[in-house]
């Protein structure tokens, strides 16, 4: 497997997504905002329809739309109430709607776009994974620095607030960084499929955990397995490696659940 | 004696036409301790979000310490004690890392906690009776337990004013008198500025100074002994020397 360029590249790429999209997931699922990721994929899918037709890399169109979107999303919800709600499903089904119609403009409603959807991480070229390692090193880097406010956060959001920290503006850093997050994890495991390395990893790690750090590094742990075992599982088995990555990190929350059950912790 | 928070004529609706609270008057003095207790549905949640200047009075106005409520510099010396039950998310969370979070706003937010943090983290810990349970998670201990846990993480903030709203829902009757306790201790011992929130204030009215009713409006403002006795929580009998 390894002596095959494609993989070694495609490993290098999922490596860094499978740490970087926990570490950055653990904070939404914290705060119960577990779809956050997926609503900032369908506006991503916009921003790939709209590169596409400006023949404009879509990656890059992708990210700008992400942290529009999640900026947005951030925004919306930080009112509250059923009428967020309602603006958070604007906001995700006019980037679906809007990504169609682009994408039908551009005459690519074709196969090109299942990269997008479900991945392409076999296609990674040495420059992407530069793109992916540095923009994902800078994301890891940015959440280590922040991991105290974003937890006190998750901790007690009110009692933060009264003491004057800066809540909205770690807000839309947590909405920033997921975005980023988004537009690398595209690569790997496409849009449809971007939020569940966001989410799976983290509650897997959190049946098993004693702490909330615990559970953080659990999580970027399982991420990075789930990546490198779905890669190595889809080489050998022939599988899309999008969906195998999934469903690895989807089998280690059924073996992190299990392993609490019989630990008696339930 | 210096006060720590008015609220002057305040009335508040969270919509056009109601009205939560109607003229409220209210001065707190430094290092007083007191009770404001009231119906469930009467303002008092209401009356303390405006006090911390998290809303804004419809008509009047709050101040602390001298300024605005809602534009107060000082936030970092406030600690509050949100109604809750549990912490977080899913992950589990120790005693330890509640607090820590009590230090985000005067410990600084960039890196990890520094030596002195650290050190009040600590302290405050072992101030409420948690030292051995420190590293353990949240979820594992009693409610009265995991309000002590609470109580610290505000009070390794070394605030100047603490309110706790409800801080009792959820606890039985045994551990509602000891947390009065402890906070009784701390005001003694801390000089702290304490306003104790809640439906029921049968555990601290042997404690406080001053008890302040809500409903809608203040109804009464006074020592508890004062208040008139079929006001009287039956569920806590003191034996009130």
């Amino acid at each position: 497997m390894l002596e095959s360029e494609f993989m070694r590249l495609a490993l290098g790429a999922g490596a860094v997504v499978g740490l970087l999209a926990p570490a950055v997931g653990f904070f939404l699922v914290q705060r119960r905002q577990s779809l956050v990721g997926d609503g900032i994929g369908h506006v991503a899918f916009a921003g790939v329809a709209a590169g596409i037709l400006l023949d404009v890399a879509p990656v890059l169109t992708a990210l700008v739309a992400a942290v529009l979107g999640g900026i947005a999303i951030e925004v919306l919800r930080s009112r509250g109430g059923a009428a967020a709600d309602q603006a958070l499903a604007l906001v995700f089904y006019t980037g679906i709607a809007l990504g169609v119609v682009l994408i039908s403009a551009a005459g690519a409603l074709n196969v090109d776009l299942f990269q997008y959807l479900f991945g392409s991480i076999l296609t990674v070229t040495r420059a992407d994974l530069a793109v992916i390692a540095g923009l994902g090193a800078i994301g890891i880097a940015t959440v280590g620095l922040l991991y105290r406010p974003l937890a006190g956060i998750a901790i007690d959001e009110e009692g933060a607030r009264v003491a004057g920290v800066p809540i909205g503006a770690l807000n839309v850093a947590t909405a920033a960084l997921a975005a980023v997050t988004v537009a690398l994890a595209m690569r790997v495991v496409g849009i449809l499929l971007v939020a569940a390395l966001m989410v799976l990893p983290v509650s897997a790690a959190s049946r098993i955990a004693w702490s909330m750090r615990s559970t953080f590094l659990l999580s970027m742990a399982v991420g990075l397995g789930s990546a490198l075992v779905g890669l190595a599982v889809s080489y050998y088995a022939d599988l899309p490696p999008g969906g195998t990555i999934v469903l690895v990190a989807a089998g280690t929350f059924v073996a992190c659940s299990l392993a609490r059950v019989l630990s008696g912790r339930d | 004696m210096s006060l720590a928070a008015v609220l002057d004529g305040v009335s508040f609706g969270y919509r056009p036409g109601q009205r939560v609270l109607e003229d409220v008057q209210l001065e707190l003095g430094e290092g007083e301790f007191v009770a404001v207790a009231g119906p469930n549905g009467g303002g008092k949640t209401t009356l303390v979000r405006i006090l911390l200047g998290l809303e804004r009075p419809s008509e009047g106005s709050a101040l602390l310490y001298g300024e605005p409520a809602h534009r107060f510099s000082r936030r970092k010396t406030l600690g509050y004690l949100a109604q809750r039950s549990v912490a977080g998310g899913d992950a589990p969370v120790t005693v330890r890392e509640v607090v820590s979070a009590g230090r985000l706003a005067a410990g600084g937010l960039l890196g990890p906690l520094r030596r002195r943090d650290r050190e009040l983290v600590g302290d405050a810990i072992e101030r409420v009776g948690l030292a051995a349970h420190a590293d353990l998670p949240l979820r594992t201990l009693s409610g009265g337990m995991q309000q002590r846990a609470f109580i610290a993480k505000a009070l390794a903030g070394e605030p100047a004013l603490l309110v706790l709203d409800e801080p009792t829902t959820g606890v039985d009757a045994e551990s509602q008198e000891s947390l009065a306790g402890l906070l009784d201790t701390l005001h003694s011992d801390l000089g702290v500025t304490i306003v104790y929130v809640s439906h029921e204030f049968g555990a601290v009215e042997h404690f406080v100074q001053r008890l302040v009713l809500v409903r809608r409006t203040i109804v009464f403002d006074g020592s508890p002994d004062d208040l008139p006795g079929v006001w009287h929580d039956p569920s806590h009998v003191h034996a009130r020397e």
